[in-house]
């Protein structure tokens, strides 16, 4: 098991910004499941590739288990690395695949046959040890290459978006296979993605990148809950979350919060808001309502509200109704930097 | 209108390239064929079918055997060399550097100019009274201005030489198609067995080489081809001299068949390579199909 850290690790490229690191600092614990979040662009890949060593930082430096790795090949971090594409070597059968990382530290023969096995056991694609890549699926093809990360037993394992190539069916169950295969293995995973979903259900801590930057770090209901600044509200959350600007202030909150009136409680305290209806779409187990708040601070703001489709009866394009947000649900954000402000009360 | 237009096009379009084949290379193996099993001389009229007379004194012909040797012994080692040579120079050129271009360039250059005039300049390269490699040679005190080397006209070095200036026309075409065989492995793959913890030659070995096998496997054959039914180099440089040291079958062909007249056993010496090709092009054909597959 080991702890990664960077401090300051900036990583520039000649043409234009797309994929750069800016001034890093990370740290992550032990036997965690760190999921670096954000927009493609973001550096969060160059990131990850950082600390695997196939991309060298500009400045900053890299600790994995106390030591600094900077001048290190991948070879001497004794890292496993699981790419998008899963880079299974295509002329060797998934054995070779297997056994290669073990070939390489020139572990002898019967004892690299066993590993592969337990590998192969461990992941269920025991059967499957004599095919070519070519001749799997693509949920094979990721089992092979996870087998191939964790064979040596690594102190650090590194996943690139290694979900975003399976159907969405398929992706779901992987996604809780892969969870629960990290938390029985218990080795420091770092995994990449942009898929807000991926990340809430599987990180212990999620870091939010933008712009090569990092936002937040936290876990999933602090990132969620507690966004630090406006990039961090919208990126997560599906729809964004609600941000009005007022005078003086930008106020956000989530649209789950937003309710009718009569369906919460009475002591609570609330921000009443008429809320007219634009237009409602019907997605099952929930709906979603747009529309535009009348009157308040928030006067001729757009809106979007989400409840579960139980909760009331359907609504009538174009007509207003009687909402509510409570207090304690309202985020404030200031207006130059968008970064979070403390609470106050609303004009 | 269109009817008509679309039954014919296809046909018309392709016509040029049947008659090109069957002009050029089809009638001509035909003849060959028949001269090979006659026994026709240039000038000679009317034609005698005599079996496989003319394979006979072929055979018997110790000029024939030697040539037969040296054709191998010319392919192999030359196929070798640019193999050796095409991948380092495509190791090289597939990094990006500055001047990369025209370092490319400059080694397409061999492949493109002809043939017979690069010999020319290697002719005069290797010549035994003006070679400049001897004039600096001399001048470094290595060898002695009355013990040159004579690069034409000792039988090993003369074969050296002709391999040398094969392989010097070859390498260009070898390197573009390995080159294009590396930049088609996804980066993906050498990065993961770099994590894998592969270094350098367990990379090469056994990741990168082994993914352009098949890549690899076309240049060869193609190159084996190219070279074993080629004489420019020799017929410009030693015409098969010293003593036929140098001969290899398509020159002894042209020795025999059109300037010593005898066409008939020119052709039976031109025939005999045929089987030989027609293995190495079915395997050509077969790799350049798994190539397609992978």
């Amino acid at each position: 098991m080991a702890v990664v850290q960077t401090r300051g690790l900036t990583k520039l490229f000649a043409k234009g910004q797309v994929g750069a690191v800016v001034d890093v600092d990370l740290e992550s614990r032990e036997g965690e499941f760190l999921v670096l979040l954000g927009p493609s662009g973001s550096g969060k890949t160059t990131l990850l590739r950082m600390i695997a060593g196939l991309e060298e930082p500009t400045s900053g430096e890299i600790w994995i288990g106390g030591v600094l790795v900077n001048d290190l090949t991948p070879r001497q971090r004794r890292i496993a690395m699981v790419f998008q594409s899963y880079a299974l070597y295509p002329h060797l059968t998934v054995l070779g695949n297997i056994e290669f990382p073990l070939k390489a530290r020139r572990m002898r023969k019967v004892e690299r046959r066993q590993k592969a096995q337990w590998a192969a056991d461990l992941l269920g694609i025991g059967r499957l040890l004599g095919r070519k890549p070519r001749e799997l699926s693509g949920g094979e093809r990721q089992r092979v290459a996870l087998a191939r990360a964790i064979v040596r037993e690594p102190s650090l394992f590194l996943l690139d978006e290694p979900l975003s190539n399976l159907d969405a069916k398929l992706r779901a169950s992987a996604r809780e296979e892969l969870e629960q295969f990290q938390k029985k293995i218990g080795t420091t995973t770092i995994y990449v993605t942009h898929d807000q979903v991926e990340a809430m259900a599987m990180g212990d801590r999620v870091v939010v990148m933008n712009h090569g930057a990092v936002r937040q770090i936290g876990t999933p209901a602090d990132v969620y809950d507690e966004p630090q600044d406006t990039f961090v509200a919208t990126f997560l959350g599906s729809p964004p979350m609600n941000l009005v600007e007022t005078s003086d202030v930008i106020a956000g909150f989530r649209p789950e919060h937003l309710y009718p009136a009569a369906a919460l409680p009475r002591e609570e305290p609330v921000l009443r808001l008429a809320f007219r209806i634009k237009h409602e779409e019907y997605l099952g187990a929930e709906r979603i309502l747009y529309g535009v708040i009348e009157g308040g601070p928030f006067d001729g703001k757009k809106a979007v509200a989400r409840m579960s489709s139980t909760l009331a009866a359907r609504f009538a394009p174009d007509t207003v109704h009687d909402f509510a947000v409570a207090t304690k649900d309202l985020k404030f954000f200031d207006r130059e930097k968008g970064a979070r402000a403390e609470p106050r009360a609303l004009a | 209108m269109s009817g008509v237009r679309q039954r014919w096009l296809g046909p018309v379009m392709f016509l040029p390239a049947v008659l090109y084949v069957v002009a050029l290379v089809g009638v001509p193996f035909i003849l060959a064929f028949l001269y090979s099993v006659g026994d026709v001389k240039v000038g000679s009229v009317g034609y005698h079918f005599v079996g496989l007379k003319n394979f006979a004194s072929v055979l018997q012909n110790p000029t024939f055997l030697r040539s037969l040797r040296n054709s191998f012994v010319f392919t192999i080692a030359s196929q070798i060399l640019v193999l050796i040579g095409a991948n380092l120079l495509a190791l090289v050129l597939k990094n990006a550097f500055r001047g990369r271009r025209f370092v490319r360039f400059l080694i397409l250059l061999p492949w493109v100019a002809p043939v017979s005039i690069g010999s020319i300049g290697w002719k005069w390269i290797l010549d035994s009274l003006y070679s400049v490699i001897n004039w600096v040679l001399v001048r470094l005190h290595l060898v002695k201005a009355f013990s040159a080397p004579m690069w034409l006209g000792e039988p090993k070095l003369a074969m050296m030489s002709v391999i040398l200036v094969h392989t010097w026309h070859m390498l260009p075409f070898a390197t573009v198609i390995i080159l294009a065989g590396w930049t088609a492995i996804p980066k993906d793959i050498p990065e993961a067995a770099a994590v894998d913890g592969a270094g350098f030659f367990r990379r090469m070995f056994q990741i990168e080489l082994p993914m352009m096998l098949p890549i690899i496997n076309v240049a060869v054959l193609f190159g084996a081809i190219f070279t074993f039914t080629d004489m420019t180099v020799i017929y410009i440089l030693t015409r098969g001299g010293p003593y036929d040291t140098t001969q290899v079958l398509p020159s002894m062909a042209f020795f025999t068949g059109i300037l010593g007249s005898d066409l008939a056993e020119g052709a039976a010496i031109s025939i005999f390579l045929v089987p030989l090709l027609v293995a190495v092009a079915w395997r050509m054909l077969r790799s350049a199909h798994r190539a397609e597959v992978v």
